[in-house]
Order: C-alpha cells, then sequence, then structure tokens
C-alpha cells in the first residue's frame, strides 16, 4: 500500500510516527442503498482523512449518512464506489488483523456474561492466554472505573455503566483507532458530561484515533480536535471544522471547565452555522440537538 | 396437572441501581416459590373433590342426552374411590405369595420407560439440535426443511410403530442387534425432535444485531460465534423446547410400548391392568399415576437443568 499524500494534518502535535501517520483515509466513497422506494443516495463524494491519534467527530441531522460511513469505515458495509483504507490496509484487512476497536449507541454487552467476561471476550477469542487476559481485564476496568463491579451482570448495571463496560471492551486489544457510533446517546446528560470526560481521559492515556459518531453539538466540540458537519439527502460533508480549544491543548487538559469557557461558546456556534449552512435557522436541518 | 409452561418472569429496571449498590433482591423469592407448590397441590386437591362429589351425588349410570353418554357412569367400577386407588397401590400386584407390592411394580414399569425414553430424547436432541444448525446456516435449508419437519408431526404414531418395529427385527450389523426397546426409542425420538429442532433454530437466530456485527467486528468466524454467542443466547427457548421435547418422548415412549407390545414398560401394564379392570377396578389406575409422575420427572429435570444454566437466561428477567 503506497502512503496516501497530503492528507490535512490538523494538530501540530500529530503523532510524527511517519508509517502510520493516517488512521483513515477515506477517498471518493458514494454509498447507494437499494430500497423498495428505489435508489438511497446515503453518502455521496465523501473524503476524508483522519490523523494517527486524532479524534474526529462525524456530526449531522439524522440520515446524513454519519453512521452508515462509520460502518463502512468498520467494514461491516460496502460503499458503492470509492476507497477506504485503515493504516494503509483495506478495512476488510483492517478489521481481520483487529486494527479498531468499537462500541455502539447501546453497550450490546453479552447478558449472560459478567463484566470481567464481557471485556475478556474479544481477548478469549484471540487466543489470549488466560493469566494475561485477567491482567488486561482487571487494567482496563480500572481505567473506566469499574473495578469493583468485575463479577456483576449487566443487567445489575446503570445504562452508563454498561456503556463504560462496553468501552472498556472496545479497547481490549489496545487499538490504535476507535470507532463510536452515538455512544452516549442513550445517557441522561450528567452521566454524559462523566462519559465525555472519561473519554477525553482515554483517549489521551491510549492515542489511539478516535472516530465518533453523534449528534449533540457540544459533545462534538468537547471531545474534538475536528468536527465533521455533514448535510442529509444525500450524505455529503458539508464543513470540516476544526477545533482550537484552549490554544494547543493536550486532550488531557480538558477538564469540565473548558465547557465554561469562551472559545468553548464560540466553537458551538462555529459548528452549529455550519451545521446550518448560512440557511435561517428555523429552516435548518431537523434533529440536532443543539443542547 | 403437569404445570409445566408457566413460569413467571420479573422485570427489573436495567437502569435503576446507582453505583457501588447491588441490585436489590426481589422479595419472598421462597415464598412464592412455596406458594406455587401449594397451589398446585390445590389443584390437585380440587380435582380429586370434584370425582368423588360426582361420584356420590351423580347418577349411577352416569348423564345420558339422547343417545349419548356424556357423563360417566358413578359405579365402583367406572369411578373407584380415590382412596381405593390409594390403598390398592400398597397391596400386591396378585394374589400369589412372591408377589410385589403395585406401587413397586408401577415405579419399576415407569423407570424402565423413562430410561428409553430418556434414550428416545437424547437421540431427538442431537438430531434436533442438529436440524437447528442447518436451517441457521443456509436459509436454503431452513425453506427446505422446515416443511417437512411439520409435516413429519403429522403422521399418526399408532400408524408407523409396527413399520419401525419390522424394519428394526431386520437390523444387524456385525455384533450389533436391534433390540425391540430401541424401536420405541426411535419412535419416541421421532416425537421429541420436533419441538427441540423449532425451538433450537429460533434460539439459534435469536441473537441481536448488535451482538452479531460485534462478533464480526472481532473477525470471528462461524464456530466461535456459534460457541461464544449463538448456544448460549439459543438457552431461552431451547430450555422449553427440551421441556416439551421431554414430554414427548415420555408419550412417545408409552404409545409406542403399547402399539409395539414392548414388555416391562408402563406402556404394557397400562393395557394389561386395563384388562384386569372388571374385577379389581383401582389396579387400572395405578400405571395412569405412574405415567403422570413420569412425565413430572422427565419435566422436572429439564427445569434441574434450567437451574444449572440459570445465568444463561439473564435476557429473560433483564434487557
Amino acid at each position: 500500500m503506497s502512503e496516501p499524500q497530503g492528507f490535512r494534518p490538523a494538530q501540530p502535535a500529530a503523532v510524527p510516527t511517519p508509517a502510520a501517520a493516517t488512521a483513515v483515509e477515506v477517498r471518493g466513497v458514494d454509498k447507494r442503498f437499494e430500497t423498495r422506494s428505489g435508489q438511497v443516495q446515503a453518502l455521496d463524494a465523501i473524503d476524508l482523512t483522519v490523523a494517527a491519534g486524532e479524534f474526529v467527530s462525524l456530526i449531522g441531522p439524522s440520515g446524513c449518512g454519519k453512521s452508515t460511513l462509520m460502518r463502512l469505515i468498520a467494514d461491516l458495509d460496502d460503499p458503492s464506489s470509492g476507497t477506504l483504507t485503515v493504516f494503509g490496509k483495506s478495512t476488510r484487512q483492517a478489521r481481520l488483523d483487529q486494527e479498531y476497536g468499537i462500541a455502539f449507541q447501546s453497550a450490546g454487552l453479552l447478558p449472560w456474561r459478567t463484566v470481567a467476561a464481557n471485556v475478556a471476550l474479544p481477548l478469549e477469542l484471540h487466543g489470549v492466554a488466560s493469566g494475561a487476559r485477567a491482567n488486561r481485564v482487571a487494567e482496563l476496568l480500572d481505567m473506566v472505573g469499574l473495578a469493583d463491579f468485575a463479577d456483576r451482570y449487566p443487567d445489575q448495571l446503570s445504562g452508563g455503566m454498561q456503556q463504560r463496560v462496553a468501552i472498556a471492551r472496545s479497547l481490549a486489544e489496545q487499538p490504535r483507532l476507535l470507532l463510536m457510533d452515538e455512544p452516549f446517546g442513550a445517557l441522561d446528560e450528567m452521566t454524559r458530561e462523566k462519559m465525555q470526560s472519561d473519554l477525553v481521559r482515554i483517549s489521551a492515556e491510549t492515542g489511539a484515533a478516535v472516530v465518533f459518531v453523534t449528534h449533540s453539538i457540544p459533545e462534538a466540540v468537547f471531545l474534538s480536535d475536528r468536527v465533521v458537519v455533514m448535510s442529509p439527502r444525500p450524505g455529503r460533508i458539508r464543513e470540516i471544522v476544526p477545533m482550537r480549544l484552549g490554544a494547543d491543548a493536550k486532550r488531557a487538559a480538558r477538564t469540565d471547565e473548558l465547557r465554561e469557557e469562551r472559545a468553548f461558546f464560540d466553537m458551538v456556534t462555529a459548528v452549529r452555522e455550519a451545521l446550518h449552512g448560512g440557511a435561517p435557522v428555523g429552516t435548518g436541518p431537523r434533529g440536532v440537538e443543539t443542547r | 396437572m403437569i404445570k409445566a409452561g408457566v413460569r413467571e418472569t420479573t422485570a427489573t429496571d436495567a437502569a435503576a441501581p446507582a453505583p457501588g449498590r447491588r441490585a436489590p433482591r426481589r422479595p419472598g423469592r421462597a415464598g412464592r416459590e412455596l406458594g406455587r407448590w401449594a397451589w398446585g397441590l390445590a389443584g390437585i386437591l380440587v380435582i380429586a373433590l370434584i370425582w368423588e362429589s360426582y361420584k356420590l351425588l351423580g347418577p349411577a349410570d352416569g348423564v345420558v342426552l339422547g343417545e349419548l353418554r356424556v357423563l360417566p357412569r358413578t359405579t365402583d367400577l367406572a369411578m373407584p374411590h380415590i382412596w381405593d386407588m390409594g390403598t390398592r397401590l400398597a397391596e400386591p400386584v396378585t394374589r400369589a405369595d412372591d408377589a410385589l407390592p403395585l406401587w413397586s411394580v408401577v415405579a419399576l414399569a415407569a423407570l424402565t420407560t423413562l430410561g428409553i425414553a430418556a434414550a428416545g430424547w437424547l437421540v431427538g436432541v442431537v438430531v434436533g439440535i442438529g436440524l437447528a444448525l442447518v436451517m441457521q446456516r443456509w436459509r436454503l435449508a431452513e425453506w427446505g426443511l422446515l416443511p417437512w419437519i411439520v409435516i413429519s408431526q403429522t403422521v399418526p404414531l399408532i400408524a408407523f410403530a409396527p413399520v419401525v418395529k419390522s424394519w428394526g427385527s431386520r437390523v444387524e450389523i456385525g455384533s450389533f442387534e436391534w433390540q425391540d426397546w430401541m424401536s420405541v426409542a426411535l419412535i419416541a425420538s421421532y416425537l421429541a425432535f420436533f419441538p427441540i429442532a423449532i425451538g433450537a433454530l429460533k434460539g439459534l437466530q435469536s441473537p441481536d444485531r448488535i451482538h452479531e456485527e460485534l462478533m464480526q467486528t472481532y473477525a470471528a468466524g462461524y464456530w466461535s460465534t456459534l460457541v461464544k454467542l449463538r448456544f448460549p443466547a439459543s438457552v431461552p427457548y431451547l430450555l422449553p423446547a427440551l421441556r416439551l421435547g421431554a414430554a414427548n418422548a415420555v408419550i412417545g415412549a408409552v404409545v409406542a410400548e403399547v402399539s409395539t407390545g414392548l414388555q416391562g414398560g408402563i406402556g404394557r401394564i397400562l393395557i394389561q391392568f386395563a384388562g384386569q379392570a372388571s374385577g379389581d377396578p383401582a389396579k387400572a389406575w395405578a400405571p395412569i399415576f405412574g405415567a403422570i409422575v413420569l412425565g413430572l420427572v422427565a419435566a422436572g429435570s429439564i427445569a434441574l437443568l434450567g437451574v444449572i444454566l440459570k445465568n444463561y437466561r439473564r435476557t429473560e428477567e433483564a434487557a
């Protein structure tokens, strides 16, 4: 695989390993679905590059194809045309090589497995020895603050705790790329903010690139290095808004105070304007949370 | 009398417990269990009461509407007292000096049948789950097989029991010789495999899309997905299917014993004692009770299996 040229280094602090400087490369991707009422153009001419270690959010109203794009990166769907590569490999190869971890909107834990066994599932499937597995699981549960809950079953946990288990599971094999499809969408606002702070900390600790699908503007602004604003029918990238919060602040420094800073609100406004695309706000895209 | 299908499921609020606190234990679990037994017993008592009061109050010749007798005669011959049935169990089978008590003869016969039914059930489990696996793997196989599986159950059991027996008697492979009880077990398995195949298919198809896609992102193959996801997920569907299969295997074994004339099982003494009913009406009821207990034991062993596999049934209690 030739190293793709000319990706946008959004951050001067991008990880300086040239061999794997690009986590995700999307070039001219279209996705059409056949439905009973005819063809639906879910994605139209998508170009996107995510650098290694970069946190990129996909935001847009329902039906803009942000989840579809993530599914294409995860090789859960095939593009109708165009190419996608993950760390220079085809998405299929990247999936087989376990280059990414994934978390969905619902936690998707196996109800018959304890918290620890759920986190251990990917390790188990890939033949990690049981001693190493137990250590890794303990480490991960510590990271998401659930060390005391290792022996509980998912139905004994709250929604936020289940989601943290799912995040621990997605990190189990130390992936260099994390794909997250509205992982906090079903949580209440307070849990959500806590989880966002946790995610900022975790992604800084692991140094993984993150592709994060959301429809909350403040969430995208708080978490991301860049926010990809998409528009529906057909799904297109309308604008990519770089976040410049606190100069070149490291992610670890993103504390909750950030949410009250002026720069934060400026960025929220910038993303909102990009979403509405200059149209009067009242007739703008629907289904986007602006809280 | 077999209240096997009833199970209560309690939905606990998935998002309820605060961090650091164990989900509250449902109160009075043991108490409710006891209550269920009490209700079951009460049901039996009610049936006994109806039996005896009809016998006491009903006309000796039964209730006849036109040409039809809609309710049976109340004579001791047609409807022996319940206590007579009970005491008869403790008495010897025949007047011979070395005769065993009736209950032990019935129990022995019931055990024999239970063994045959268990063998048939096992065959049914293997065949049923095997068919379900094939149908789950290939959609085309589901379309092709499922109708035949359903049709297979419309063939009357009595019709092909003698055929199976005569085929079996011709089977001889090396030192292996087909035994008569094997024909009975085979017929039992024929009844048992049907609910198991249907239940297992539904169970194997039950995993959520999100779980299937998760396994896909792990690049898990067919077998690991089967072992880690499909089989565990199928347990809540499989258990009722196995219980139905067990009940069917018992019925199949009893009917097949009758129609193939196999000695030693409960089906045989059912017929034999019924023939003696004119002289000893209470005796004919003993094998009937035996068959009921047999069914309860068969269903109960599956309930035991359910207790062992209780962690795989958590989906029933919370999402």
